[in-house]
């Protein structure tokens, strides 16, 4: 019952935040908005008992992401608003994915089943096999670099990758500083 | 821009006090995430954090002589070559890619001794990803004057 109440009162706080976003035109209170809600997001993971996942929405989603997007946000020109000048294409967009939502919802095993699909495949081993073998108790862990560290190691490949991508495209222009000051450090020479 | 310094006391006193015990806690997630929640991405982000204060609050240029830009791009590279080193390493001890058992005489030994390095290099990675796309989005535009 508890569990019920607090999920029901952390969806509705999610449903508010949603609307805000949705009704501001400062850029700079969507993003906090936007913390607030990965924020709720994390409380419902820990509501759900998932408190690996509801960390790491708290570290990256409402901590790093927020500052990256405080960032960009002061690097835009001021005073600009956002206008929508038609309405019908994304009303009818919305409208249409959410119904495909609710259809798939309707579909999918209820909260917590233990004869949901994936609570049949491999987690029963796992569960029951990695405690004894391996004396670490956080099944999370061993789940996560051991028995899928090859998916563990394309997730930081896939990090390292975006890192570089980020370096490439906006310190180019330090770059291109660089190689312009030698040009003219030549000319000057000759 | 670049050496915009806080001119608030408060802000630059809290994030001096502030900075050691982030870290700390950084390097508790990561090396208590065999044992609770948390681990190499959480530990990774939370480190960098630290030093992103420090950026923030005291500005870049004093943020990138903390962590010199090349160090922290030869990091980057660093995490991820731990990370595909220990596969290396399990094979060339006759086992498996990222097969960690062969790694100690005991294969429980050999599981937490390969965890921990693999979740040192995520940490790695993470943490100089991070404080390198806040430096690069904050240093953005400025080089033209």
């Amino acid at each position: 019952m508890n569990f019920l109440l607090i999920n029901f009162f952390l969806i509705s706080l999610l449903l508010i935040t949603t609307f805000f976003i949705f009704k501001t035109t400062s850029l700079i209170s969507v993003v906090a908005l936007t913390g607030a809600f990965t924020l709720l997001c994390s409380a419902i993971y820990v509501n759900l008992d998932a408190v690996d996942v509801a960390f790491t929405e708290a570290a990256v989603g409402s901590g790093i992401s927020t500052i990256l997007m405080v960032m960009a946000a002061a690097k835009l020109p001021e005073g600009k608003k956002n206008k929508l000048i038609n309405l019908f294409p994304s009303i009818i967009l919305a409208v249409s994915i959410s119904l495909i939502l609710i259809i798939i919802i309707a579909n999918l095993p209820l909260l917590g089943d233990p004869n949901a699909p994936i609570h049949l495949h491999v987690v029963p081993e796992y569960l029951k096999e990695s405690k004894d073998f391996f004396h670490i108790p956080n099944v999370v862990t061993n789940i996560l670099a051991s028995y899928r560290g090859f998916d563990t190691l394309g997730e930081t490949i896939v990090i390292f990758t975006a890192g570089l991508g980020v370096i490439a495209l906006l310190t180019s222009n330090t770059l291109n500083r660089k190689t312009n000051f030698k040009k003219n450090n030549k000319k000057n020479e000759r | 821009m670049r050496d915009k310094i806080s001119s608030s006391p408060v802000l630059s006193v809290v994030s001096k006090i502030l900075f050691a015990p982030i870290i700390i806690f950084g390097l508790y997630v990561q090396f208590h995430g065999d044992y609770g929640p948390g681990g190499g991405f959480q530990a990774g982000v939370i480190v960098a954090a630290a030093f992103i204060l420090y950026s923030m609050i005291f500005g870049l240029s004093k943020g990138e002589t903390l962590v010199p830009i090349m160090i922290n791009r030869y990091l980057m590279c660093v995490g991820v070559l731990l990370y595909a080193g220990v596969g290396i390493v399990s094979i060339l001890l006759d086992g498996m890619y990222l097969d960690y058992n062969v790694l100690s005489s005991d294969p429980s030994t050999g599981q937490h001794i390969g965890i921990i390095l693999v979740e040192l290099g995520v940490g790695i990675t993470v943490a100089t990803v991070m404080i390198a796309l806040y430096h690069s989005f904050a240093s953005f535009g400025e080089v033209n004057e």
